[in-house]
């Protein structure tokens, strides 16, 4: 084994690309479980913008357009849910389990004619200056701007949870929901709203798998993805900046495992293909064991006006 | 052209009379894939293949098919429920539906059914694959011939012996033109897993490798060489003709066509009994894809040379001398592998590094 082939600068940089998509998915069902619901549909509005984004960015030639594309089909199909659950008072469990079923099949409806063609390619931003700083520039400052994107929504994300008005009442809503509407907050409002977001986060998601990390369709592309951001949002302990860690670990380990495969490590293949989930269980069975979970407390609490 | 070569001799039934007595209607033929038809790789061929059977036969056959059949449990469902469905023959085209096959075959004696690049055959089971190692040795000597950095990346499938002849063709042809060349191998476990491939193949580029091979079905690998740059690729099961001429300088082409019509052909005549098929360059069934001019003039008559030494049978991939890996001796000077060793390999020739995992 030699260790010294692996370039930590590289690998740190390839780990943010790995990140991305379940970055995004999880930062947005993050919000999602703030406000109280929980939505366990983030595969299928991943897998839902990964071939509506690559349908677009192909007919239009613009990967920007193909992720705009993305964000509004992710969105559309979780208010599917959202009046599902907060009209309908379904279980919620039940009908995300049933959206994500729904969008693998959906996307590999729409899909078929776009097997085997090719992405528009997504320049990256060589940031003048920043990119050229020794060791940080490499790996901070040249990426697609989809990287950057995904950091500002986290920050975005974190700054209007934490120091805002709105950002308080979603999450007083998200803990107690008779409470919130006692005091005249429009609770079924705000969850669609933090719904909608949580969709449209998903299919950026996605739409980064089909569109640039791979990039081509591919039926079921994202494999697991959305679950994997869902535990993610379980071991961040509902908190943007531990979203950035978990998903940033994990997507570390994903490439780290390749890397030691390729230096040929010592090491058993199938313990290193199976290292990332291990990581992530031991993660959220320590985080269990401590008892402070940070769960919102009206999470998965189906809420009726009347009571 | 080389007569078809069988390697064991498959037992004769009264394949004939049954073939008879269901002969008015149309032969419906099946296809099991372990990928999409638009995957670009092999289930793309596969898939060519069965376009193929539609065309010559026409109104006289039906040909049904299902995608993405897991290997494993699922697939013993999904051959079952297309034996159910009424096909009189069912070609199932990937290694892992080997047991499967055998097992539904057992319960319908009167289909017919073949099994690609698996090794149990049955009166009414067949195996066919194709000898995909002598494309590999065209791809070694090129990516030998190629490489600046003396590091080959090898995205790997799964450990089993097709995978495993691959490999060591590959870098026997390699360090046969450069002694210096190092391989390196990653195990996706996948056959097909766009993602997967992609960041396999991210991981082997910043290792330092300016050639992948690739042994999964995707064409991910191409496009993640194709954005690094000043790196080659070969187009694996299908010609992946997208992304020539750089980075894919050549290809490895899987023909099935010729080979299902034969075997539908002989359904519907009622000839039709169980053999084991092992074709190569020669026969047409593995086809090497254009060669770029991103290769050097010379490298490539030197590859087409080597190719076409293949095909005549006047050269074997694997002639002696040559060692196992653990430094004994496997092949003396001149001597060249049988195929029951080949069919069965399970283990790289001396001076690879790194160890199969165990299956």
């Amino acid at each position: 084994m030699d260790l010294s082939q692996i370039n930590p600068l590289l690998l740190l940089a390839s780990l943010m690309v790995a990140a991305t998509p379940i970055l995004l998915a999880a930062i947005g069902e993050a919000v999602v479980e703030k406000a109280g619901v929980l939505n366990l549909g983030v595969e299928g509005m991943m897998i839902t913008g990964a071939v509506v984004g690559f349908a677009i960015g192909v007919n239009t030639g613009s990967p920007a357009m193909g992720f705009v594309a993305a964000a509004v089909a992710g969105a559309a199909l979780s208010m599917l849910f959202g009046v599902l659950v907060l009209y309908l008072m379904s279980n919620q469990v039940a009908t995300g389990l049933g959206l994500t079923l729904f969008g693998l099949g959906l996307s590999s409806l729409i899909g078929k004619p776009y097997e085997g063609m090719k992405a528009p390619s997504m320049a990256k931003w060589d940031i003048p200056l920043l990119s050229d700083i020794p060791v940080l520039g490499p790996i901070l400052f040249r990426h697609d701007p989809m990287v950057y994107v995904s950091l500002i929504i986290v920050t975005a994300t974190w700054y209007v949870l934490t120091r805002t008005r709105a950002g308080l009442i979603l999450r007083g809503v998200g803990e107690n929901h008779d409470a919130a509407h006692a005091l005249g907050y429009k609770v079924v409002r705000v969850r669609l709203m933090a719904i909608a977001f949580g969709g449209a986060c998903a299919g950026l998601g996605g739409a980064y798998v089909s569109l640039v990390r791979v990039p081509q369709w591919v039926e079921g592309m994202t494999a697991g993805a959305g679950w994997i951001a869902l535990a993610i949002v379980v071991f961040a302990s509902w908190r943007p900046w531990r979203v950035l860690l978990g998903a940033y670990l994990f997507g570390g380990i994903t490439v780290l495992q390749l890397n030691l495969q390729a230096a040929g490590a010592a090491i058993p293949v199938e313990i290193l293909a199976m290292s990332p989930y291990v990581v992530t269980i031991l993660v959220l069975v320590v985080i269990s064991l401590r008892g402070q979970h940070g769960a919102p407390g009206s999470l998965g609490r189906i809420f009726h006006a009347t009571h | 052209m080389r007569a078809v070569k069988t390697l064991l001799a498959g037992v004769a039934l009264a394949a004939g009379l049954a073939g008879a007595a269901q002969a008015q209607d149309k032969t419906k033929v099946g296809f099991i894939f372990v990928g999409p038809v638009g995957d670009g790789g092999w289930t793309y061929e596969h898939n060519q293949g069965r376009l193929a059977v539609e065309e010559e036969f026409g109104d006289s056959v039906e040909t049904i098919y299902q995608e993405s059949v897991p290997e494993g449990a699922d697939a013993e469902r999904a051959i079952t429920q297309m034996a159910l469905a009424g096909a009189d023959l069912i070609f199932t085209t990937s290694f892992g539906y080997m047991d499967a096959t055998v097992a539904v075959a057992e319960k319908f004696p009167d289909i017919k059914f073949e099994h690609a690049t698996g090794y149990k055959t049955a009166p009414n089971v067949s195996v066919y694959s194709a000898r995909f190692y002598e494309g590999r040795a065209v791809q070694g000597h090129i990516a030998g011939k190629m490489t600046k950095s003396n590091i080959i990346g090898y995205i790997a499938s799964f450990p089993i012996p097709e995978v495993i002849r691959g490999i060591n063709s590959a870098y026997i042809h390699a360090k046969k033109v450069n002694p210096d060349v190092q391989f390196k191998i990653i195990w996706a476990y996948t056959w097909f897993d766009p993602a997967k491939e992609a960041d396999a193949a991210k991981a082997l580029i910043e290792q330092g490798a300016d050639v992948i091979l690739q042994h999964t079905d995707s064409t991910a690998p191409q496009a993640a060489a194709q954005e690094a740059g000043n790196i080659i690729t070969f187009g694996q099961a299908s010609d992946m003709s997208d992304y020539a001429p750089m980075p894919r300088v050549s290809s490895i082409i899987d023909n099935w066509a010729p080979y299902y019509i034969a075997r539908t052909k002989a359904v519907m005549d009622g000839t039709w009994e169980s053999v084991s098929t092992w074709d190569g360059i020669g026969s047409g069934m593995v086809g090497i894809g254009e060669i770029t001019d991103a290769v050097p003039a010379d490298v490539k008559a030197e590859a087409e040379a080597l190719r076409d030494s293949l095909a005549s049978g006047e050269y074997h991939a694997f002639t002696g001398p040559l060692n196992k890996q653990d430094g004994s001796a496997w092949l003396a000077e001149g001597e060249t592998a049988d195929d029951g060793t080949l069919a069965g390999m399970n283990f790289y020739v001396e001076g690879i590094e790194g160890e199969i995992p165990s299956n």
